[in-house]
């Protein structure tokens, strides 16, 4: 588990890639920034094993997400958190 | 452009949950275990990754029309449909002979 590009406590943003296909990363996580909090593991990449290919292994992070900055009319309380797996290619540093 | 594909709807106002015991029907529990055995087979007839996609290409009337394991054979088939595994041909005249077998039997109970 080397050679992961994000850290524990990283600061990311996720892709606001709309592309057809199969693809893991849920449609209302996308654009949003969230914190690094663990490597959920390294598994071949389910948009290739989707389509009966081989796949190449993508690192999965455990994502922590604000669900205020998730839901624009979020009601709960402001410490609500919400946790979403995602491949490190749907990832970019939130800079 | 946006393209939000029609299983991927987290977040969107489905109205309140209502949870209900049922027991697996037996067509059920024999999906699941034709869903078992493709995956164990060498080479591997079905990954989960492609069951998945095939439902996800169901299409929206057909995904909201049919349950749970009926989605599982629908895209089990379609697949190995694509992979010929199964023959179109075969797959129907099966279908219609099973059928009318079964409408035999409803007949004579």
């Amino acid at each position: 588990m080397s050679d992961l590009e994000f850290q524990n406590g990283d600061r990311v943003r996720v892709h606001t890639w709309y592309p057809p296909g199969h693809v893991r990363t849920p449609y209302f996580i996308r654009g949003c920034n969230g914190t690094v909090i663990g490597c959920a593991g390294v598994y071949e990449n389910p948009e290739k094993l989707a389509y009966g290919q081989d796949a190449e292994h993508r690192p999965l992070y455990r994502v922590q997400f604000k669900q205020a900055d998730v839901w624009q009319d979020y009601q709960g309380p402001e410490q609500d958190t919400l946790v979403v797996d995602i491949y490190e290619h749907w990832l970019e540093p939130d800079t | 452009m946006t393209i939000q594909r029609h299983h991927d709807m987290g977040g969107q106002d489905a109205g309140p949950v209502e949870p209900t015991e049922h027991d697996y029907a037996l067509w059920e529990k024999k999906v699941d275990a034709i869903i078992r055995l493709l995956n164990k087979t060498d080479p591997q007839l079905l990954r989960v990754d492609e069951m998945r996609r095939g439902i996800e290409e169901l299409g929206p009337g057909v995904y909201d029309d049919l349950n749970y394991y009926e989605r599982w054979i629908s895209s089990a088939t379609n697949i190995l449909i694509e992979k010929g595994v199964l023959n179109i041909d075969e797959l129907g005249a099966k279908m219609a002979e099973v059928e009318a077998r079964w409408q035999a039997d409803r007949d004579t109970a």
